[in-house]
């Protein structure tokens, strides 16, 4: 646990310490984000610095307009840093051309959006087929390869479906297929929960840990404290800052028989450690 | 991503939008097809008209009571004296009888036989009448010389006059009534085909002086000389105008046929603008249906564009695909647009005289085309340049 003076100042030094990385994947330094707003400055990100290493499984939370969605858009190159740097695999990608960046998205990085993000009127097949289409590879290797990712996700009777043919749940994970059907290092999932049911979160929030025990580095940026103990580490954001640091004692792990109700207990418990770590 | 995956990933896109590719396509068909069958009426009925008058032959005067030498605008025909058949006994001794003077008068007329009637034409001259291009004889004769003095109540009907008033019979010799009058059927005309007010195949022939007790005039609509050699025509048209001078002063006008091609050649012109420009509202229309449907869908497709580029699509790519699938429905969208336009005109050619025009193809597709790619492509241009998160979250 971390020492609560420590973890709110929690600096690079003191959350390479907590994580005990082997490999840093994805690293932010001195990011900061500035919108302007009607006239007005608004800053989102403040100098935010965050390591992830690989393999681990990563939740940023914070209450929402923290900005810790902003920081996942910007470390997953949908969005671009007002200041700072952005490295993946120790590479420096703040300054890549937009094409080089596709590049790095489509390789490397799969997202997973709290509203799905599914191409409109377009099967499930055809949706899980899309990055495959723009790294090159051949239609019937396409078309392998994404009924592998479906099959993976529990959907290989569903192929053909459209997306307004299928349950928020089942849409998530077409878009959980859809990320890892590249063989991304890094999964990046912004509030994947969201929109979703309690069970559907659970089947949800198993895949991505399944997803990480095979090695596949996931972020997951979240508001819901239960959903973010089901990370092995969660970095708290708090008005563009990185606040707090912690390593997960009493990890959940999704669908291992306990109940909604204990997962929830267990987020109360979690909640209470919290304030006493804030306050 | 080679062109061929861009093609093929425009066509899903278009496939699975298909009431938005529907409608893009509607606006392109109704633009093109509207130009072409407008313009096609005007250039055919164009056509047709100064083709009658080219058939006349290059050798015939056309003498008409008005002045009308200044453009044909001012020409008070109306008010102007009339010519008689005095005026063309004098003007064809004048002229020398190598040289045909042949009076024409027309009027309405109501044809009955039995309980059948419609109405037609009366198309009246003298015994040169075969000169005047009226039509040919199929069978039958024209009236002579001497049913023109005598004023006999013969006709040569056209062939809607047989197809209505004798259906299956041979109307040689059967009688027939016009305006309450019986004549006697000798001739029947070859078919020629439709013009502007009315088909030229509801014509009754008849000698002029029959036509004159029946309208109850001594007056005849105008003149034409024949100049045996078609060199000397400027030099009739001169012994024409010297000749009626003393009895018209200048209120009557003389035109070769070349002047009578190149007045007409103005009217139809302005005919031909005039559908042009009403084509062209239509293509406006067409246009600003499909500038909706695009703009319409810009959210939506700034949204497809966000998630492609999320997934590793690049600026190209997504231009490749925007391209595509404009060109795609403007080719599709105009080429049944030029089907339908061709259609269309074909259709109308039993009522019209029609014909298409190529010129008027290329500007309408041309034209709905360039409004198609415009619209499709100009928005994904803007919305590729986004980061993807802002397009993403495009309202």
């Amino acid at each position: 646990m971390t020492d609560p003076a420590t973890g709110i100042n929690a600096d690079t030094a003191e959350s390479r310490k907590v994580s005990d990385c082997s490999e840093i994947v994805l690293e932010a330094r001195d990011v900061t984000k500035s919108y302007v707003l009607d006239e007005v400055v608004v800053d989102a990100l403040r100098s935010v610095n965050l390591e992830v290493c690989r393999g681990e499984m990563l939740a940023i939370m914070g209450p929402s307009g923290s900005g810790k969605s902003t920081l996942m858009h910007i470390v997953g190159l949908l969005d671009h840093p007002t200041t700072g740097v952005v490295t993946i695999d120790g590479e420096d990608v703040s300054h890549m051309a937009p094409n080089a960046l596709a590049a790095v998205r489509n390789k490397r990085i799969g997202f997973v959006f709290q509203s799905f993000n599914l191409l409109a009127r377009t099967s499930a097949q055809t949706n899980v087929e899309l990055p495959l289409v723009y790294a090159g590879v051949s239609g019937g290797e396409r078309s392998r390869l994404a009924r592998l990712a479906l099959e993976q996700v529990g959907l290989g009777e569903r192929l053909g479906h459209m997306p307004n043919q299928l349950s928020g749940g089942q849409q998530q994970r077409v878009a959980i297929a859809r990320a890892l059907v590249t063989k991304p290092s890094i999964v990046l999932a912004d509030e994947p929960t969201g929109n979703l049911d309690s069970q559907s979160g659970v089947e949800v929030m198993k895949i991505l840990q399944d997803l990480n025990s095979q090695g596949i580095t996931v972020v997951l940026v979240t508001h819901d404290a239960r959903v973010a103990r089901h990370a092995e580490r969660v970095v708290h954001i708090a008005d563009g800052r990185v606040v707090l640091n912690e390593r997960v004692e009493c990890r959940i792990i999704a669908g291992d028989g306990q109940g909604a109700a204990a997962e929830l207990e267990t987020a109360a418990a979690t909640l209470s450690v919290n304030s006493v770590v804030h306050a | 991503m080679n062109l061929v995956e861009s093609f093929r990933i425009a066509i899903r896109a278009l496939g699975a939008n298909k009431v938005r590719s529907a409608l893009t396509m509607l606006g392109v068909i109704i633009g093109v097809a509207a130009v072409i069958l407008l313009v096609s009426i005007g250039t055919g009925v164009q056509a047709q008209i100064t083709g009658q008058i080219s058939g006349l032959g290059s050798n015939l005067l056309f003498v008409l009571p008005g002045k009308m030498e200044g453009g044909g605008s001012g020409g008070g025909t109306a008010s102007a004296k009339k010519f008689t058949l005095d005026d063309v006994a004098y003007l064809q001794t004048r002229l020398g009888s190598e040289n045909l003077v042949i009076p024409e008068l027309a009027g309405a007329a109501d044809l009955r036989v039995h309980n059948l009637t419609m109405n037609g034409q009366i198309a009246a001259s003298n015994e040169n009448v075969a000169d005047a291009a009226v039509g040919t004889i199929q069978s039958g004769r024209w009236y002579a010389r001497g049913e023109v003095v005598g004023a006999s109540r013969v006709v040569v009907i056209g062939s809607n006059v047989r197809d209505t008033l004798f259906p299956g019979q041979d109307p040689l010799g059967s009688t027939l009534d016009v305006n309450g009058q019986s004549f006697r059927v000798i001739g029947l005309l070859e078919k020629k085909g439709g013009g502007i007010g009315g088909s030229q195949d509801n014509i009754v022939a008849m000698p002029i002086t029959t036509a004159q007790t029946l309208l109850s005039t001594r007056d005849i609509s105008e003149l034409l000389v024949r100049v045996k050699d078609p060199a000397n025509v400027d030099s009739v048209k001169a012994l024409t105008q010297i000749a009626l001078r003393p009895r018209f002063s200048d209120q009557f006008s003389v035109f070769t046929q070349a002047q009578t091609l190149s007045l007409l050649g103005t009217i139809l012109g302005t005919l031909t603008a005039m559908l042009a420009g009403l084509a062209s509202i239509s293509l406006l229309v067409g246009g600003i249906g499909i500038m909706n449907i695009m703009l319409v869908s810009v959210s939506e497709r700034t949204r497809e564009i966000g998630i492609r580029k999320a997934v590793g699509a690049r600026t190209y790519d997504i231009l490749s695909q925007f391209v595509i699938e404009a060109i795609v429905l403007s080719v599709l969208g105009g080429t049944v647009g030029i089907l339908v336009g061709a259609g269309g005109s074909w259709a109308l050619s039993a009522f019209v005289a029609t014909k298409v025009t190529f010129w008027a193809v290329a500007l309408a597709f041309l034209f709905s085309a360039a409004v198609g790619v415009f619209f499709g492509v100009y928005p994904a241009w803007r919305a590729s340049r986004l980061d993807p998160i802002t397009a993403l979250r495009y309202e």
